[in-house]
Parts: structure tokens; sequence; C-alpha cells
């Protein structure tokens, strides 16, 4: 792979990587397009700008790591791995199949070089602390990266980890929200709201930084700052748009874990092309 | 053991405090060791620990579901994290992170639950826990310990750091009869026969263990020879030596401090089912919470001594014969 910061070549990457997520989740007929579009830019710059990685060698002592707490957005994750060459692009189609390395969410049996296991909900911002953490203990400078989703952090233990991340000054650990506003049942709004939630992340103690998440510079910016942030984690509230890039899945609460039928996946492709 | 070792059970060290002091002595020769607590360090003996070592200790607060998977982020920089707390509060409130964060990608995560089974004593119910050894053998993968001593628990705790693989250790409050001598060399995979007898197997784990050695004199009064096991490895089970022993003897007690309906009694049943069946007869706690009192009193009032073990003893040994 080749890394890069800039801002033309990780639009076109990321372009690339929802042209997969089309194909993968209208071949598999089921899982989750809309979450997973949501969060593309994100991932492409983490991947392809910010994180220190290599997939030759996936295991490497010093690597940053990136953990995928919203599990069910595993096709972008899928996508990024396979174009960075952790794992086939061709086979990407093969999502959701029995024998698949490509699970419904992610599972390190399948892919080793998966950072984490996830799907259930609430989860991965108590093990990116603790990731970070042993990462302190060893002295390392590198740091972890976790992504939730704004219905995600409707779990207690979500709160629980955040207190944890601030008192312990958890630096290392960069979080960021894909608020997309929308979950599985509708709106977020609808369900559990969520404002102040910049105010709630400071009122615990975290760094926060409110951004356009599909804006690849300001994505750059965000994870610069975040970088540079001393003495307590910094959390990205990334304002999105879920089934960003297909316009009929745009903002539409029906993408979130409905795929596209071949007829949709042909219009998107058109799209995206 | 030898077969004519003849046990004295002397108090000695609740197994809670074996475990706070061995992990506080792993801690000094091995770096990776790191603890968690959940703000009952005091109680769960980790403070021993913590004092030595706060750079890797890590105090969670009252927020047993973040400690669980943030242990499992520990372990996945290469630590051996021991994350402990009460095993009400760690097994319930954790159960969801063990199951799909700590099992299901096999993390190496080490936990132990204090404060196990009703001899918790005066605190009563809301911080027994009854159901511990059954939820943690719906782990696959995780094996399950319960030792019944200090120096098991000692040689139980470094056995376990070593494992390559999760691991629920399962601690209680009160001090606890001395079964084994402090140098005894433990092979964690083999149930231990504790003693020799021909008529029926009583089989023990933690606490209830040494009722079983008693139960053994007891019924050795009365002319019948009761064989003794420790089980200390619930999970995985040693059914070779408890097939072996309700082969020879034709009649199984299984004792333990725990809901009968689900714990070590309802292994060791399935086990010999599809081995050695033989008539059996279960103590533990029954489809109930207990109550408040002293540890000694709540023994007695739910069944848990050795007088009910013998008695379970007499009725299986009644139902080979008849
Ligand atoms: C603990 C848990 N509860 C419920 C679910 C089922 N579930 C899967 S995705 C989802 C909605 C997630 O919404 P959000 O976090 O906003 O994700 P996104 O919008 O980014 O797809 C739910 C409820 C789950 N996976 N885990
Ligand atoms: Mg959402």
């Amino acid at each position: 792979m080749q890394k890069t910061s800039n801002v033309q070549e990780l639009a076109g990457i990321a372009k690339q990587i929802r042209r997969h997520i089309v194909e993968m989740t209208g071949a598999a007929k089921s899982g989750h397009p809309g979450g997973s579009l949501s969060a593309v830019e994100i991932v492409t710059v983490l991947y392809w700008d910010v994180m220190k990685h290599e997939p030759a060698n996936p295991k490497m002592a010093d690597r940053d790591r990136f953990i995928l707490s919203k599990g069910h957005a595993a096709p972008v994750l899928y996508a990024a791995m396979a174009e960075c060459g952790y794992t086939p692009v061709e086979t990407l189609t093969t999502l959701r199949q029995l024998g698949s390395i490509y699970q419904g969410h992610p599972d390190v049996r399948f892919i080793p070089s998966l950072e984490a296991s996830t799907g259930s909900l609430g989860q991965g911002l108590s093990l990116a602390l603790g990731i970070g953490c042993g990462m302190k203990l060893d002295g390392a400078t590198s740091r972890v990266y976790v992504m939730l989703g704004d219905g995600e952090i409707q779990e207690g233990q979500i709160w629980e980890a955040a207190m944890f991340g601030a008192f312990h000054k958890v630096d290392n650990v960069c979080a960021i929200v894909d608020y997309n506003k929308l979950q599985l049942d509708g709106f977020v709004k609808d369900i559990m709201e969520l404002e102040p939630l910049a105010d709630k992340w400071r009122a615990f103690g975290w760094h926060v930084i409110e951004l356009d998440g599909h804006s690849i510079e300001a994505v750059q910016k965000a994870f610069a700052e975040a970088a540079a942030a001393k003495g307590k984690p910094t959390v990205l509230i990334a304002n999105t748009v879920k089934g960003k890039g297909v316009s009929f899945m745009e903002n539409n609460p029906k993408y979130h874990g409905v795929p596209p039928t071949k007829e949709e996946v042909e219009l998107a492709l058109k799209e995206l092309a | 053991m030898p077969a004519n070792t003849k046990y004295e059970l002397k108090m000695g060290a609740a197994t809670r405090e074996a475990f706070g002091k061995a992990v506080a002595e792993l801690g000094k020769e091995d770096p990776r060791i790191v603890v968690c607590d959940a703000d009952l360090s005091k109680s769960t003996m980790t403070t021993y620990f913590a004092k030595e070592f706060p750079e890797r200790f890590f105090e969670c607060g009252i927020a047993e579901a973040n400690m669980v998977a943030l242990g499992a982020g520990l372990a996945m920089t290469g630590k051996i994290p021991f994350v402990s707390s009460f095993s009400a509060f760690v097994m319930t409130k954790g159960f969801e992170q063990l199951r799909t964060t700590v099992a299901y990608p096999q993390v190496n995560l080490k936990v132990v639950g204090t404060h196990s089974g009703i001899s918790i004593g005066e605190d009563g119910p809301s911080q027994m826990s009854i159901e511990d050894l059954s939820l943690a053998c719906n782990l696959p993968g995780f094996t399950v310990l319960c030792p019944a001593d200090e120096a098991t628990m000692k040689a139980a705790i470094r056995w376990a750091a070593y494992l390559d693989g999760p691991v629920f250790l399962r601690a209680g409050r009160v001090k606890a009869p001395v079964i084994y001598p402090a140098d005894y060399e433990f092979d964690f995979s083999k149930a231990v026969q504790l003693i020799e007898g021909t008529d029926v197997t009583l089989v023990g784990t933690g606490l209830l263990t040494a009722e079983c050695i008693k139960a053994s004199e007891e019924l050795a009064a009365e002319g019948i020879s009761a064989r003794v096991i420790d089980v200390i490895c619930i999970k995985p089970l040693d059914v070779e030596t408890l097939a072996k022993a309700a082969k020879e003897t034709g009649a199984m007690v299984v004792a333990e401090e725990h809901l009968v309906d689900t714990g070590l009694g309802s292994r060791v049943a399935q086990a010999l089912a599809s081995t050695t069946p033989a008539p059996m007869e279960f103590i533990g706690v029954e489809n109930c919470y207990a109550e408040s009192g002293t540890p000694d009193g709540l023994l007695d009032k739910y069944n848990l001594r050795a007088p009910a073990v013998a008695a379970a003893a007499r009725r299986a040994i009644a139902r080979k014969n008849g």
C-alpha cells in the first residue's frame, strides 16, 4: 500500500471503499451499509494517512491500533484492510457466507490481523483504554483509535470507560463518535437523545473536537490535534451522514441493516463511478 | 495425596488472602503482571499488589463491565492481567464482556471472583455469589478453578498466570481449613484423591472439600469406607478420576457452596452419565437465596456441612444396594 496525505488521492480511495461496501452488502443480501458508508473518510484517513501500520507485518510491536467498536460496520473495515493488503480484495463479496473470512462482525479467529472481535456494542472504548494503558506501561508511543456509533454510546459501559480514560489520563487513546444521527430503530433524537453531546464528553474530562466527518481535511486536522493533546484522551465527534455517497441511502433509516438490491447496487455504483 | 494422610484441618488463611499475597508475589518476579479492581481492593486483597506496584494497579471504580473489557485490552498488549472483584459482581455485571470480549476471541485474562458462596455471612444475598461457577463454565475456553485452601490458591494463581488462555478463579471470604501441605506439588489437570475408600465417593470443591473429609470420618465410624476427591479444576473436569471412583465405589455425592442445580454436581453428573453412571446425591444451595448470619450459622442452616454430606452418602449407598 502507498500511504498518502494528498486529499485527492484519499478521496479516490474513499470512493473505492464505498464501492466495495455497496458490492459486498449487495452480494451478501444482508449487512449494514449505512453505518459503513458514514465512516468511510475517517477509516480511510486513519489507514492511509494517520496510523503507523504495516500490512506485511500486522503484529508489528509499535503499530497504532484501530478498533471498530461498532462492529456491524465491518464492511468499511474489511474494504479498507483489503485495499491495504491485509486480506484479499477478490473475496470481499463472500461477506457473511459460510467459511468466509469476512464474517458478519469482525472476528479475530478468521482475520488475525484485526485488533478485536466486536459486535456487542459498548465494549470497544474499554478495550482501547486497556490497550492504551498497556502501551504506556511499556513506554510505547503508539496510539489507539476506536470508532463508536452514536447509538452505541447509549451503553452505560461507554461512560464507565469515559470516566476511566480521563481519570487515568489515557491520552494515547482517541475515540471517534460516528455521529450520523441514526441508529437501528430510527433517529437518535427519537430513541434516546444524546445532546448536548460535546458537553457530556467535556464534563467527563475528555478533549473534544467537533468536525465534519466527511471532510478529509477536517479529519486530518482533527487527528493531528488529538495526537498533540496531552493529559487527557480525545474524542472526535464526527458529524456524518448515514449512507453517505449513495443518494437514496443518505439519511434513510432503512439502510441501517438492509442491503441494496441488485438494481440499487447498479444505481449506487453509477453514483460512485 | 499419600494413602495414610491424616487431615487435621487447622484453620488457614482465606483463599482471597492467599490470592492477594500470591499475585503480589508474582508481581515481583514478572513485570507483565497487572491488576485491576473495582473499589474492593481491601476486600479482594489486591491491596497488597496495589501498594507494591501502584503503576501496575488499575483502580476502575465501581464499574465492573469496563474493568473486564479494560483487562482484555491490557492482555492484548502482552500483559498478564488479573481483574478482581466480588464474584457476585464481576461475573454478573461483567458476564457479557467475558463472553464477547474475552472468551470468544480467547483473550489471556485472569478473573478472580472473591466472596463466593454464602459463607461471606452478614452482608447477605446481594453480595453472595452462588451462580459464578455455572457462569464461568458457560464461557467456552475458560479454565475454571475453585481452590479449597491457601496452598491450593497460591499454586493456582501461579499456574493460571502462565496458562495461555482465560481463567476464572473462585475465592472465599472466610478462613479456610488447611488440606494441603504448603509444598504440595499440584497437578491442576487432575482431581485429587484425598482419602481412599470403597463404598461411596464424596466429591467436594472449595470449602465443601473439608466438609467431605469430616463426613468421611463420620462415615468411617459407622464402618462405611468413603473416598474423598477434591475437584480444584471445575473445567476442564478430570472425568477419568471421577469415572474411576464411580466404577469402584458405585455411589457418588457432590458437595459445593453453589446453586445445586448448575454447579460442579451437574457437571459431574453429566460426565458420569456418559461414562459410568452411579447413584448420585447432591449437596449445595437449594434453589434459593440465603440470608444474613454468621458464616458458620449459614453453612449449618443451608445444609452445607459434614452431617448433610454424610446423610447424602447413606442415601446414595442405599440406592446402590436397593
Ligand atoms: C449490545 C448490543 N445491543 C444491540 C445490538 C444490535 N444493534 C446492532 S447495530 C445497532 C444500532 C447501532 O447504532 P449506531 O451505534 O448509531 O451505529 P451506526 O448508526 O453507525 O450504524 C443495534 C441496536 C448490538 N449489536 N449490541
Ligand atoms: Mg448511528
